[in-house]
């Protein structure tokens, strides 16, 4: 296997992601509206804020990598790509999987450099801030690849975004758990970490078989 | 059999309920032309498709020994793509030379549309941006559905051209075509 197929795919993705808005605008001003209007709904003291601040953000990475997600795989079937990536000599999960990094590249990225700038205005301690970005891009990759696989699942369905989330949700626990833990330990060598980098590996490990799978079934 | 490019038995396959079709055999030599027939809904789509391996069918083998072209209704544009960037894409993606795209897109009659976006494309233009994809690629086995939908009169003899000059080059094809073939049909198979 040539990786030819899967770069032209990382591209195509790449620049559709752009096309689309789907790259940085959208899911940027979700993520960051969605945890800008917090302080206004409880409160700005700086103490409550410092301590529910994180998982905030975590909550709003969740739901921002799902907004884009659900014409990933949509438009491809549609407009007949899909066919003609299927009849590639590469297999549909690693293609799966370069179009999706690609997608995670041009609006996951942005959201994990984001987090610093919305963490002093939750009131996050300086020095965790950076920590916690690292953490939000590794957990946002996650939240990504996971994604994928609901993408690919509800390809064949009209308005499935609500779908997207339903199915998807139970696999961001992991992370969650793990990456609140990172956060809040603000620290990158314990443990907290290694699991939150951990569940991530799995998701780029497992994932792609399942967006692979749901892809050919969407196809037929 | 020595040299069949594609050959399927005994292929059925199921929709819904209702069984689509049942027993249907295809084979495709160098050279040949093998035409699809059938009223609307039949299934020669699903045939096709299933020739090329993206519809899994629910009966029957089929052998596809020889590298093939799809060209279904859907053309595989995106709506900011123009067809200069398409065929530049699919050449890297299939590891085809990317230097003969202009050539291409002038033997398809898609010079100056070369940098269009595809959103502001005549579905002629679209069909022919799938033809240039056929020239792109050298492969043996072109399945080709509806070869003529929304194409002039001087696509429908450049889509002629293209098939004769296929097969003289010892490719073959299978087609799903209503009314004239246009061109010496080897065989056809009814639905």
């Amino acid at each position: 296997m040539s990786p030819a197929p899967l770069s032209a795919a990382f591209r195509q993705a790449l620049s559709e992601a752009w096309a689309k808005g789907a790259g940085l605008v959208l899911p940027v001003t979700f993520f960051a509206g969605a945890a800008v209007i917090v302080p206004l709904g409880i409160g700005t003291e700086a103490s409550l804020l410092a301590r529910v601040g994180p998982g905030i953000l975590w909550v709003a990475l969740a739901l921002a990598s799902l907004v884009t997600l659900e014409r990933m795989f949509q438009s491809d079937l549609e407009d007949g790509t899909l066919d003609l990536w299927l009849q590639t000599d590469a297999p549909m999960s690693a293609l799966a999987l370069a179009k999706t990094l690609a997608h995670w590249l041009a609006a996951g990225l942005p959201l994990a450099v984001l987090t610093p700038l919305l963490g002093i205005i939750l009131q996050v301690e300086g020095e965790r801030l950076l920590p916690a970005a690292v953490a939000y891009g590794v957990g946002g990759l996650a939240f990504f690849v996971w994604g994928g696989v609901g993408a690919a699942l509800v390809a064949g369905v009209r308005r499935g975004g609500l779908l997207i989330a339903l199915i998807i949700l139970p696999f961001y626990v992991p992370t969650l758990i793990f990456g609140s833990m990172t956060v809040a330990s603000g620290s990158l060598t314990g443990p907290p970490f290694m699991l939150l980098c951990a569940s991530t590996l799995f998701a780029l490990a497992a994932a792609p078989f399942g967006m692979g799978a749901a892809l050919r079934l969407a196809a037929d | 059999m020595t040299d069949a490019l594609i050959s399927a038995t005994g292929l059925g396959i199921m929709r819904g309920e209702r069984v689509l079709f049942d027993g249907v055999s295809v084979e495709a030599l160098a050279g040949e032309a093998v035409v699809l027939r059938g009223s609307n809904g039949a299934g020669k789509t699903t045939l096709l498709r299933i020739l090329a391996g993206l519809t899994q069918a629910g009966a029957g083998d089929v052998a596809r020994p020889a590298k093939m072209h799809w060209i279904g209704h859907r053309d595989g544009l995106k709506p900011n793509e123009t067809p200069a960037a398409h065929l530049a894409l699919w050449a890297s993606a299939w590891g085809a030379e990317a230097d003969i795209i202009p050539n291409v897109l002038e033997r398809v009659g898609l010079t100056r549309a070369a940098d269009v976006s595809a959103r502001f494309l005549s579905a002629g233009q679209r069909r022919r941006v799938g033809m240039a994809r056929l020239l792109l690629d050298a492969r043996a086995l072109w399945l080709l559905d509806e070869p003529y939908a929304a194409l002039d009169g001087d696509g429908r003899a450049l889509m002629l051209d293209l098939i004769a000059a296929h097969r003289a080059s010892g490719g073959a094809m299978v087609a799903a075509i209503h009314g004239a073939a246009g061109f010496p049909v080897s065989r056809e198979v009814a639905l």
